[in-house]
């Protein structure tokens, strides 16, 4: 009789990668996500840790295994500070389709944040986010799954954009991908939670994660999904990262795609009047319902982030000249208080000496 | 009963929608395989039925199913096979509740090779560990556990067939009996079966390699599309927990 100790023991055993013949040694699991699992492993050979990530569902079309390699090949032709690098792609001898990368020690962003109140640290993180991104699409990749969840702040402040298993080539034919659970139109399986692991991909559904993806995505018009498409999901990152919420509350898949689709997410500045107005425009314009309305590229968006930190205007945001002028003063505000102090002892000396 | 999963793609759930009696056949014993465990004791603890009449009812379930062709109604699109059959189950016990008269169960048909009393035995050591927990989940419970009891029945038979009793030995020593609880180490075993600990871990490996390929084959002969199929898998090699579902 197998007993439930017994039955979850073997649960564990035909879970656990076979690593039998490779140079790999199993340390513990790191955790799982759409249909892969992600291990630490030590690297025998080099003495080093590492993730190996493995297809936990079986494939008996061979689709999966096709997209695993895909997006091991892909992430490894990205070599960028911000991208965590591969190492290794191959076979298990139980036939399952793994790749190696490097491991990543840290917090999740959604974890990293909660420990950091510091709005400018937290806004530098977030441009070394941006610059991953635009690297990937300057070398013609989308992500289509951009959220906290998936980006790892590093013990020495790195931040890496992670999961790239829904990333497309925007040359490539639209490919089948690590997710296929979500049914036909319209693309989202009725009562499923909207935060957590991505949806669909086959032509004409919903691609990415509900919570975070933009209106042409949640209306699963594939044609229009591109660069701006993560601008989209860097601005709900952005949101999440000043507010602490996401920009649509948790709930069916439904009922959030359709908030994506025809809603505009609680104004910031209602939910924190400490937010600066020019960050709060940013986030507007990044997401924008219209693509043509957002930043055109993720560059764009870094740069204007990058402004508001040197105080210097943003594109998202027409200052009115005394909005001007009051930030051209915070942000010279010793040489300011220097030229008004000066003024001020002219002033006294003039009223005492008549000079 | 392991034996009844016979080639790798072969499904039982489709093969019982088969126009061919012979085919049907064989499909509704590779069903009732996997489910009569499940079903016996959803009967019993769900539907709060005593052990001679679960015992019945479970007969009667599953030659009824034949006569009937329950199953045949069954549309993959629509949900799960699992889900499908227990509601299948409910409104048969629902029924035969309303005709308890008419309890000449199964028509004659033969009786299944169920070992009923196995299944009351695990319910008493099972204890209180089921009180609260939904039929749904109970009867899911009662699916994995079976879908691995016939994978481990299939990896004993295909060891003995290939002549590697001495790898399932280690597999039901290290896996089954001690189930990771560290009472013993490859060295043990090592010395137990005078090996080599490599070969130790060598044989091990290949023991779990083949458990693996036959559970997802046991799975696979009873779902019916390969969605479903990649589905439970999800569910049964713990990546998820088995949480009932349409």
């Amino acid at each position: 009789m197998l007993d439930d100790e017994r039955l979850a023991h073997l649960r564990a055993v035909v879970d656990l990668p076979d690593l039998t013949g490779t140079r790999y040694r199993l340390v513990h699991r790191l955790g799982a996500g759409g249909m892969a699992t992600v291990y630490l492993v030590v690297d025998e050979s080099l003495g080093r840790e590492a993730a190996l990530k493995v297809l936990t569902d079986p494939d008996p079309g061979g689709q999966m295994a096709a997209r695993l390699v895909e997006e091991a090949r892909l992430l490894a032709g990205l070599e960028h500070p911000n991208l965590a690098p591969v190492h290794d792609v191959g076979t298990l001898p139980d036939g399952r389709v793994f790749y190696v990368m490097k491991y990543v020690r840290g917090a999740r962003f959604d974890a990293w944040i909660a420990s950091v109140t510091d709005r400018p640290a937290i806004l530098r993180l977030f441009v070394k986010v941006c610059d991953a991104v635009a690297f990937a699409h300057a070398h013609g990749v989308v992500h289509r799954d951009l959220k906290p969840q998936n980006i790892m702040v590093g013990a020495f402040g790195e931040a890496l954009v992670m999961d790239w298993g829904v990333a497309k080539r925007l040359s490539a034919p639209e490919a089948p991908t690590l997710q296929l659970d979500a049914p036909a139109a319209p693309g989202i399986a009725p009562g499923r939670p909207a935060g957590a692991a991505p949806v669909g991909t086959r032509a004409g559904t919903v691609i990415g994660t509900p919570a975070w993806m933009a209106p042409e995505q949640a209306r699963g018009d594939l044609d229009q999904v591109g660069p701006r498409t993560d601008v989209y999901a860097l601005g709900a990152i952005l949101y999440y990262l000043l507010s602490g919420r996401p920009p649509f509350p948790a709930g069916p898949a439904e009922s959030v795609l359709r908030q994506v689709r025809e809603e505009s997410p609680a104004d910031l500045r209602r939910l924190d009047a400490s937010i600066p107005k020019r960050l709060a425009a940013i986030v507007r314009r990044a997401m924008a319902k219209d693509p043509g309305a957002r930043y055109a590229a993720a560059s764009d968006l870094s740069a204007d982030v990058l402004r508001h930190l040197d105080g210097l205007a943003v594109a998202a945001y027409p200052e009115s000249f005394l909005e001007r002028g009051v930030r051209v003063l915070s942000r010279t505000r010793t040489l300011a208080a220097l030229i008004a102090a000066y003024i001020a002892m002219r002033l006294i000396l003039l009223w005492f000496t008549g000079r | 009963m392991a034996d009844r999963f016979p080639t790798t793609h072969w499904s039982a759930v489709r093969g019982a929608q088969s126009a061919e009696p012979e085919e049907r056949r064989r499909s509704l014993e590779a069903i009732a395989a996997a489910y009569w465990r499940p079903v016996y004791k959803h009967v019993r603890l769900s539907r709060r039925r005593s052990p001679e009449d679960a015992e019945d009812l479970t007969q009667a379930f599953f030659a009824r199913a034949f006569e009937k062709e329950f199953f045949a109604g069954y549309d993959p699109a629509k949900g799960r096979f699992r889900t499908f059959l227990r509601t299948c189950v409910d409104r048969f016990v629902a029924n035969e509740d309303k005709a308890a008269a008419r309890l000449k169960r199964g028509g004659g048909a033969a009786a299944l090779p169920c070992d009923f009393e196995a299944a009351e035995a695990e319910i008493a050591a099972a204890g209180a560990r089921g009180a609260g927990r939904s039929p749904e989940d109970l009867f899911d419970d009662e699916w994995v556990r079976s879908l691995f009891g016939l994978a481990v029945e299939a990896l004993r038979q295909e060891c003995e067939a290939a002549g590697k009793g001495r790898h399932f030995d280690l597999f039901r020593r290290y896996d089954l009996e001690d189930a990771g609880a560290g009472g013993i180490t490859y060295d043990d075993l090592a010395r137990e079966f005078s090996l080599t600990t490599s070969l130790v871990t060598n044989h091990l490996a290949w023991a779990r390699r083949e458990f693996r390929r036959l559970l997802l084959e046991t799975l696979r002969g009873v779902t019916g599309s390969d969605e479903e199929f990649r589905l439970e898998a999800r569910l049964l090699l713990g990546s998820e927990p088995p949480r009932h579902a349409g």
